[in-house]
């Protein structure tokens, strides 16, 4: 690089960012993905160079003028075969590669830190356990493993990070999730890049990737006075839910202290790893994963709970790690005038219900 | 060989009465072609129909493994008296198909008509006892989308005490009514076709058309009839019977 | 041993008395035609049209996207525009283009038979073909269609009030066409070849026709039952695609897909046909390799019936499933490579000379491997997370449908030009035209790669103005694109009067084809031919003077 003149260089660097022919790598996996990409251009130049080659030179030495006589040739099999096992082999790199790399990018570390991305026409909504709410921006600390778990409240949508080389699908009711380290401050292109109607073009954001003190600072100066699990637990109460989930000797349905990441033993004798997707479908579609041991009397709540108001529940549930928190729900909605005419349950030892096995 | 490609004299295929036979159409070479070619396609083309229902099938085949017990309910809803009479019936036509096209090749008009007409009869039958169905599904609010609701799975009927389902699953049997109207639907719709087509075809035999060996539009509709009934073979069981033990 | 140096003398070729376009005169004599050499002249004049219909709704997005603001069209009209695009190319212009066209015209042809095996469906399916077209123009004068050409689900069925229906039905009734247009083919290949025509000495041409039929046979009715799901969908609410009722909104994906991607094959293969005709008679030899060439075509044909989920890399499929999809897509890449390289090994020894159709070969080549090998990118399922949704799809795809079928489309129509109308195009003008027409194209679409790698999204009405360079480059590149399009239209349509007279075989290439008279008689052979000889036997043709070539009628 030295012997490049610094002017020049700068200049190119200036080309380079600004006036874009190269994303910027902002993330731990873009170095990963533009090797690949930098592999399979240097594949493509290899076949498309043989190939221009071979047309150029035979279109030179064989013109008419040149060789006003044909020579038939039949075909040959050595050659055949070389030009099929060749690319063959070339294709099926680019296949490990690309499933090696599609592995990485889709399986988060088990450290990383969970914010929810609500997408619906035309907007993106963050939420933060914490209780910061954003709309088409987000906020994130560098250094730290940030995986989003998505959902989309009306159509498919797709959350696109271009300066991070990922993007995942944001499908309306189904969560799915994605992950990345962001490794450089700077403010970077959030995009919807699944067409989603009239103002898709206008899905867009901005992703705040800041240095660990910014971002305390952030987290603390935007919050709402609320996390995610506190709204849970007051949806809890309003919902009714404890009137059953009340971890009481005599409760119709299961304590969920702890459920979350545990095995559960359905019905129809399947275990299931409770994980955010199978909460949120127990809340909309409770009979179609009956726990063995209960009754099926749980209503659904399809249609009651807006997605953001499923994330708080989830939430809820999963920082449900005591008993303690369960009475003080209770406890809390006994003085609510919402609650309809349950009786509190008693406080009891904290006991697994049948059908949970702690992990 | 000189005369490279183009040879003066005319290929030596068929035979020599069939080359001036009034149904052989032009751009043919010889009746033997022309009978293959109709068959042929008729082949290809219930493959395409094939390919069809197989986005149907795939369908209910998912759904039914998602939401198991509501198909399970659903299907409890049908009458199975009616589907396997229908299926009977279907079975006694693929019959008389088969007798009206072995008539039109041994020549007997009167034959083919009567078994063209006991076809036709048969056919009409499916359509009325599957009609009366839809009107009993409509009746009980089991069309999707027009007239759909849950209520009649929630507590359970006489001979499926069993079938008690909770809403959320109830909701759920308007995916299996879907899929049954659309497959049975699409299935009738093949049957008005070819309803209509051998009304078509009967007129025409009446006029004395198909049995002077020009049998290759009865044998295609054949096949096209025996193709709606082997649908319905596998319909029958699969939206009928499949659940019947529970 | 001595080869045809020039053509044959033009100014004493004349035009037959009888040929199939003077046969009868009158518009009834066209509509009610069952010859197939004047249905594909129905089906040029339609699709044609569409072509450019299509073509001015390109022009309209590239001078939208020329800044990065929605100042020329709101965002809601870009998205129109770029929907009636995407469906006018694909299905109204790319999918029936060149079966409908040069194979209606020459398949009967080129196997020796008389007509196409069904001539009344033949119609038949020019008249869906039209009827759907006519629902689809309607449609947008009425207000058109926001769905983009894949109909995504549910944002098609329940979040958009336009005209959805109409649109798929639109797309439904020309649906059959295709059907209809496969299966006769299908039988026609099979059942009317002339004797002698074995099925290693068809032209190469027939082979990749034989594999689309069956793309078209199978494919099309897939997304017949989806479009039906998606009307009554929107129409009654029967739920199969609605999460709220316990529907999948990715089965119509699934299904949209198990048609479109071998539908996308339907768009190259009868352009590799084409090249495959193109390079034997301007290299004067066999194409190297026919056996492998010609089952490259049916592998083609075969695997792409398993690869479609190659299109929901990021949708939330199984990791596992994502896996088989790609490695499948990789190996259909494999048999589109062994094409490639053996035309250009047909090259070596040649005796080559470059007139129009053969400089659009050269360009097809190009073109098309690059494109091609944009699209082992995207099959790379880790990069796809970064490309897909990105105009480096759109890159990929106009590279391989424009760059590849529309220039092989070209090559094959220049080709055949004196076949179908008797007279020659002029000659000069085609070269200019094509070279403009990969000019054009390049500077249209290779900045479009760049882009989708910096991520500038797809089916985007306004962008960042980061993007704005390249976008200008692209637009630019548009605008020349339109002349290389323009100029064929106008010089194809002159020669139609005053162009030289072509004679029977102007290229002295080897077919049957060639050896009737141009334009052919209605009933093609007054003889039946019988066939003694492979096919691109140049070497016979070679020992013949140009005026010895055998014609009939
Ligand atoms: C004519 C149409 C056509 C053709 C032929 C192809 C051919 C291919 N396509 Fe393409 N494709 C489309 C039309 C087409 N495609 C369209 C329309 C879309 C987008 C639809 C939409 O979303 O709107 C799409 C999208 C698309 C995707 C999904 C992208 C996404 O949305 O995320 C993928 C992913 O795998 C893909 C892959 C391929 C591959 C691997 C081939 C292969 O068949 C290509 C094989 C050819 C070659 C590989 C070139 C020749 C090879 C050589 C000369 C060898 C070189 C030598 C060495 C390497 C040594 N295509
Ligand atoms: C066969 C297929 C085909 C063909 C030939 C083309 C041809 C062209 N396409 Fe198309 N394109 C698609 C298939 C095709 N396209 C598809 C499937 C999509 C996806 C749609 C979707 O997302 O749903 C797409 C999307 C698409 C986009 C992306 C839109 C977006 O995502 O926002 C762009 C942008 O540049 C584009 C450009 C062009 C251009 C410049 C041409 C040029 O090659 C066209 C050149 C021809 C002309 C320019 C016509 C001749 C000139 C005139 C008629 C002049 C008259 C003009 C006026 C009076 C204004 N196309
Ligand atoms: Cu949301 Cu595009
Ligand atoms: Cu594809």
């Amino acid at each position: 690089m030295h012997s490049i003149s610094p002017v020049l260089w700068q200049f190119l660097i200036k080309w380079l960012t600004n006036f874009a022919i190269f994303p910027p790598e902002a993330s731990t996996i873009a170095p990963y993905a533009d090797a690949l990409y930098f592999f399979l251009i240097l594949i493509s130049l290899v076949g498309l160079i043989a190939v221009v080659a071979m047309v150029v030179t035979f279109a030179i030495r064989y013109r008419q003028e040149k060789n006003p006589v044909p020579t038939p040739i039949e075909g040959s099999t050595l050659l055949e075969a070389t030009w099929t096992i060749i690319p063959l082999i070339l294709f099926m790199v680019c296949f490990v590669w690309g499933a090696l790399l599609y592995f990485r990018i889709y399986s988060p570390p088990p450290n990383a830190m969970n914010i929810y991305v609500v997408g619906k026409q035309w907007m993106w909504k963050a939420e933060h356990p914490g209780g910061q709410h954003e709309i088409n921006a987000l906020h994130i600390p560098v250094g730290r493993p940030i995986q989003l778990t998505l959902i989309s409240q009306d159509v498919f949508h797709s959350f696109s990070v271009p300066a991070f080389r990922v993007k995942r699908e944001v499908i309306p009711g189904r969560y799915t999730t994605v992950w990345f380290e962001a490794t450089t401050p700077g403010v970077y292109h959030l995009f919807c890049t699944q067409y989603c109607g009239t103002l898709h073009s206008d899905m867009i954001g901005w992703i705040y990737a800041m240095s660990p003190q910014d971002y305390q600072a952030w987290e603390a100066g935007s919050t709402s006075g609320n996390s995610l699990a506190q709204s849970g637990e007051r949806l809890f109460a309003a919902l009714g839910c404890n009137s059953c989930h009340n971890s009481g000797p005599n409760a119709h349905g299961p304590n969920l202290a702890n459920v979350f990441g545990s095995h559960l033993q359905l019905k129809n004798g399947q275990f299931v790893t409770v994980d955010d997707a199978f909460l949120r479908d127990t809340i909309l579609n409770p009979t179609l994963h009956e726990v063995a041991g209960y009754a099926p009397i749980m209503p659904t709540y399809q249609g009651q709970v807006s997605e953001e108001g499923l994330i708080d529940l989830v939430e809820y549930i999963k920082r449900l790690d005591s008993q303690y928190r369960i009475e003080q729900t209770i406890e809390n909605s006994a003085a609510q005038p919402v609650q309809t005419g349950t009786a509190p349950a008693e406080t009891s030892a904290p006991a697994l219900a049948p059908g949970t096995v702690k992990q | 060989m000189d005369s490279h490609t183009l040879a003066a004299q005319t290929a030596d295929t068929g035979h020599v009465e069939d080359e001036h036979a009034p149904f052989l159409r032009h751009h043919f070479e010889s009746v033997p072609q022309q009978r293959e070619a109709a068959t042929f396609g008729m082949w290809l083309f219930l493959t395409t129909e094939i390919m069809f229902f197989g986005g149907l099938f795939c369908s209910y085949l998912i759904f039914r493994n998602w939401y198991y017990p509501a198909f399970v309910a659903g299907s409890h809803t049908l009458h199975i008296w009616a589907g396997t009479l229908n299926t009977t019936v279907l079975i006694v036509s693929s019959f008389t198909m088969a007798m009206a096209v072995h008539a039109a090749e041994t020549r007997v008009r009167r034959a083919l008509m009567g078994w063209m007409i006991a076809t036709l009869i048969l056919g009409c039958g499916f359509l009325c006892v599957k009609a009366y169905e839809w009107h009993d599904e409509w009746v009980d609010h089991h069309v999707p989308g027009l007239n759909f609701g849950p209520e009649s799975f929630l507590h359970g009927t006489k001979a499926y005490p069993d079938d008690k389902l909770p809403l959320d699953v109830a909701e759920k049997t308007q995916l299996y009514f879907s899929l049954y109207f659309l497959m049975t639907g699409m299935h009738a719709l093949h049957m008005i076709i070819g309803v209509s087509l051998l009304t078509i075809l009967l007129i025409q035999v009446r006029g004395g058309k198909y049995v002077n060996g020009h049998v290759a539009p009865i044998e295609n509709f054949g096949l096209y009839w025996h193709f709606v009934d082997i649908v319905w073979i596998f319909l029958f069981p699969l939206l009928y019977l499949i659940s019947r033990h529970q | 041993m001595s080869t045809i140096l020039s053509l044959p003398d033009q100014s004493t070729a004349s035009l037959p008395k009888v040929s199939y376009l003077n046969k009868e005169y009158g518009l009834k004599s066209w509509l009610l035609t069952q010859d197939h050499k004047r249905i594909a002249i129905l089906y040029l004049i339609a699709i044609t049209f569409f072509f450019f219909v299509g073509g001015a709704m390109a022009a309209l997005i590239r001078l939208e996207l020329l800044t990065p603001q929605t100042d020329l069209l709101a965002a809601d009209t870009y998205n129109k525009v770029f929907s009636a695009h995407g469906i006018i190319m694909v299905f109204f212009f790319l999918v029936p283009v060149a079966p409908a066209v040069l194979g209606n015209f020459l398949i009967p042809l080129m196997i020796g038979a008389r007509d196409v095996a069904f001539p009344k469906i033949n119609l038949l399916s020019w008249y869906l073909f039209v009827s759907g077209g006519c629902i689809e123009l309607t449609m947008m004068v009425f207000g058109g269609v926001d769905t983009g050409w894949t109909f995504t689900t549910p944002l098609s069925t329940h979040y958009l009030n336009t005209n959805v229906v109409a649109a798929a039905m639109g797309i439904f009734v020309a649906g059959f066409s295709s059907i209809l247009t496969g299966l006769n083919f299908l039988v026609t290949i099979h059942r009317m070849r002339a004797p002698g025509m074995t099925w290693f000495r068809l032209p190469l041409f027939i082979w990749s026709y034989y594999a689309t039929s069956f793309i078209f046979v199978l494919a099309t009715p897939v997304i017949a039952i989806a479009l039906v799901l998606v009307v009554l969908e929107r129409i009654i609410g029967i739920g199969v695609f609605d999460p709220a009722k316990g529907g999948d909104p990715l089965l119509f994906q699934h299904l949209f897909w198990f048609y479109s991607h071998p539908a996308v094959y339907v768009m190259i293969l009868p352009g590799m046909g084409v090249i495959s005709e193109v390079v034997a008679c301007f290299c004067r030899k066999r194409v190297f390799g026919y056996t492998a060439v010609a089952f490259s075509s049916v592998a083609i044909g075969v695997f792409s019936f398993f690869v479609w989920a190659h299109h929901m890399f990021i949708m939330g499929i199984s990791s596992y499933s994502a896996l088989v999809f790609s490695l499948m897509t990789m190996l259909v890449a494999v048999p589109s490579a062994i094409k490639i390289f053996n035309w250009s090994a047909t090259m070596y020894k040649g005796s080559i000379t470059f007139d129009t159709p053969m400089l659009y070969t050269l360009g097809f080549i190009g073109l098309f491997t690059i494109g091609g090998l944009t699209g082992v990118f995207l099959a790379s399922m880790g990069m796809d997370i970064h490309l897909t949704e990105t105009y480096f799809v759109v890159a990929h795809f106009h590279f391989v449908m424009v760059g590849g079928m529309v220039t092989a489309f070209m090559a094959g129509l220049h080709f055949w030009w004196p076949k179908i109308t008797g007279r020659m195009y002029p000659e000069s003008m085609g070269r200019i035209a094509a070279v403009i027409l990969f000019t054009g194209f390049n500077l249209t679409f290779f900045p479009q790669f760049i882009l989708g790698y910096l991520g500038m999204p797809r089916r985007y009405a306004a962008y960042p103005p980061e993007f704005q360079v390249l976008n200008v480059f692209s637009s630019a590149g548009a605008t020349v694109l339109a002349v290389g399009y323009l100029l064929p239209l106008l010089y194809l349509t002159w020669s139609l009067k005053y162009g030289k007279i072509a004679g029977a075989n102007p290229w002295q290439a080897a077919g049957l084809e060639w050896e009737i008279q141009s334009p052919p008689l209605t009933e093609n052979f007054p003889v039946t031919p019988i066939v003694t000889h492979e096919a691109y036997d140049y070497e016979w043709l070679a020992s013949k003077k140009g005026s010895e070539v055998p014609t009939v009628g």
